[in-house]
């Protein structure tokens, strides 16, 4: 019996993360209500430090901890956007925190947590890393969702995701077991050899299957959405900020993982279900978005919509598509971020501005911020130049390129539908009339931040060479 | 002698209970918890047919790993239970209705 000791150093981010949580907890323990800025400087710190460990690592891919552990371009790049994208949410929830008395430790920790298991997620290189890193990624989230305690609607959305993600997670153990059951490994580049080589694939289809729906409820792709609404809906604004945005990049570095990287050569088995999923999502996701007039609930339909699109490219099976939904799901976050910043910078305290009435005659209010709306809602319609625009046009080349034009003619069919939401909230900012013309509250951290974010769509919008560059270097 | 099909249909029926459990169910919301339990111990049951019928043990770690997750959930479905129940009074499944559309 010997024991080597693993290569730690690729993992150093995920212990960096691992030992500043425990120490923001161990922090905050020891803070009173006024000095609660500690806790949040330690989390924004965490994030900026681990920022600098990943990219720090060496470029060749790199597998430790005997198999289950991998650190390569995809995952490197996956992380940088998930800290990137968390410390926005820490930042714009702040003072929505402090105005309803929830700016307490937990928020910063579970969400610390929920990094690190995203960060897991994203670098699993066995089954077993996978179901680790999305279980601590989803108790964080199913804690953080019920955090506002006194709330009847968030506890109960909180039961909902609980119990419909349960179920999912049950899902992908089923559909894990059955694989390994054909495989006789949990190893996924071990797996991917072991499938290539059977020729009864009827075993491994059953558990591929099985293994979609659970990353199908997680992603919330038609028919397994039926959460996302009522989740968004019901969370306070800062946690549905933090779960549409970051997690929704892990659960593509988790379905790079599952079925690319583990099941690659099950493409023309799983290819056709993401088909059905994309256009199903892309359908009643901007279809469904049209009667809402709730703008969380309406902006999870959308969500729903971009998770169609973000589908097209993985399900042609290419590297040139896998790269497109990269930088898809990338845009969105950066776009998602914007949108739900922009209902955190118009809520006070007693006031949630989650309506789509609250937006009306914001022109008037705050010419600047109408604007920094406008860029937002234009990118995520897809209006030429903006950022959205290149993303939906980079994954309708890679399906057109598939053979899969009526796929393509059928996402540029939803997606104008679903132009007719997004510019509504275009028309309530510029042509109504404000219902209480009160100047804007938010602090000057989230003026500057939220006016960051949104010219960055602008700015990526106009030159995307760069961060395509990014994520076609990856794949 | 009980084969490998035994256990896989044993943990099927179990699978399938659980399932239909969570959708068929609409009156309290513990059944739900028991069976979101009862599918966990479903799936440990096939990785543990599927390790002593293909005599590798990493079958039999991802059972422990389950077992310690599930109570980890557990742990927070009830935490959620008991703030639901503090804001309406109910654990009824069916009245579980203010978020719609």
């Amino acid at each position: 019996m010997n024991f080597a000791i693993p290569d730690m150093a690729p993992a150093l981010p995920e212990m960096f993360v691992l030992g500043m949580a425990c120490l923001v907890l161990l922090v905050d323990l020891f803070v009173s209500d006024r000095g609660r800025g500690a806790t949040y400087v330690l989390s924004q710190a965490t994030l900026v430090g681990a920022l600098f460990l990943t990219l720090g690592g060496t470029p060749e891919p790199v597998v430790t901890f005997s198999g289950t552990f991998v650190r390569d371009a995809l995952s490197d790049v996956l992380k940088a956007f998930i800290y990137g994208v968390v410390f926005f949410v820490f930042l714009y929830s702040r003072d929505y925190l402090r105005d309803r008395g929830i700016y307490r430790g937990e928020f910063f920790v579970l969400g610390l947590f929920g990094v690190l298991g995203m960060m897991i997620l994203v670098s699993a290189h066995s089954l077993l890393t996978v179901y680790l890193g999305l279980e601590l990624l989803s108790l964080s989230l199913y804690a953080m969702v019920a955090m506002q305690r006194d709330s009847v609607l968030a506890s109960e959305s909180a039961m909902k995701y609980f119990v419909l993600g349960a179920l999912a997670s049950g899902m992908l153990l089923y559909g894990m077991s059955m694989l390994y059951g054909v495989t006789g490994t949990l190893d996924i580049a071990e797996l991917s050899r072991a499938i290539a080589g059977v020729e009864d694939r009827t075993v491994a289809s059953f558990g591929l299957v099985f293994l979609i729906i659970g990353v199908a409820f997680k992603l919330g792709a038609v028919p397994f959405h039926m959460w996302v609404p009522d989740v968004y809906h019901g969370a306070a604004t800062s946690v549905t900020l933090y779960l549409g945005t970051a997690p929704k990049i892990a659960a593509f570095g988790m379905l790079m993982r599952l079925l690319v990287d583990g099941l690659g050569s099950m493409q023309a088995d799983w290819g056709p279900i993401l088909v059905i999923l994309a256009v199903l999502s892309m359908a009643i996701g901007n279809v469904v978005a049209i009667a809402q007039t709730n703008l969380k609930r309406m902006l999870a339909y959308s969500t729903i919509s971009h998770v169609g699109f973000l589908l097209l490219g993985v399900l042609t099976g290419t590297p040139d598509g896998y790269s497109a939904s990269l930088f898809y799901v990338l845009v969105y976050a950066v776009m998602g971020l914007g949108a739900f910043g922009m209902i955190l910078l118009l809520a006070r305290a007693g006031f949630e501005a989650d309506r789509l009435e609250d937006f009306k005659g914001l022109n008037e209010r705050s010419p600047w911020f109408a604007f920094m709306m406008l860029v937002v809602m234009f990118s995520m319609a897809g209006v030429p130049p903006f950022l959205g625009f290149w993303a939906k046009l980079y994954v309708l080349l890679e399906a057109v390129r598939a053979d899969l034009v009526w796929l393509a003619v059928a996402a540029v069919v939803f997606s104008v539908i679903g132009a007719f939401y997004y510019l509504r909230v275009v028309k309530l900012m510029y042509f109504d009339q404000p219902a209480e013309p009160v100047p804007l509250q938010a602090g000057a951290d989230m003026r500057v931040m939220l006016s960051a974010n949104a010219l960055v769509v602008l700015a990526l919008g106009i030159w995307p060479g760069s961060l395509f560059a990014l994520c076609e270097a990856v794949f | 002698m009980i084969s490998l099909s035994h256990y896989l249909v044993l943990g099927a029926i179990l699978f399938s209970l659980s399932v239909a459990g969570i959708f068929l169910n609409r009156k309290n919301m513990i059944v739900l918890l028991m069976s979101i339990e009862l599918m966990l111990l479903s799936v440990n049951m096939n990785f543990i047919a599927f390790s002593h019928f293909l005599g590798d043990t990493a079958g039999q770690v991802f059972v422990f790993f389950i077992l310690t997750v599930a109570a980890a959930e557990a742990a927070i479905g009830l935490a959620i239970l008991v703030v639901l129940f503090r804001n309406r009074r109910t654990i009824n499944v069916g009245d579980l209705d203010a978020l719609k559309g």
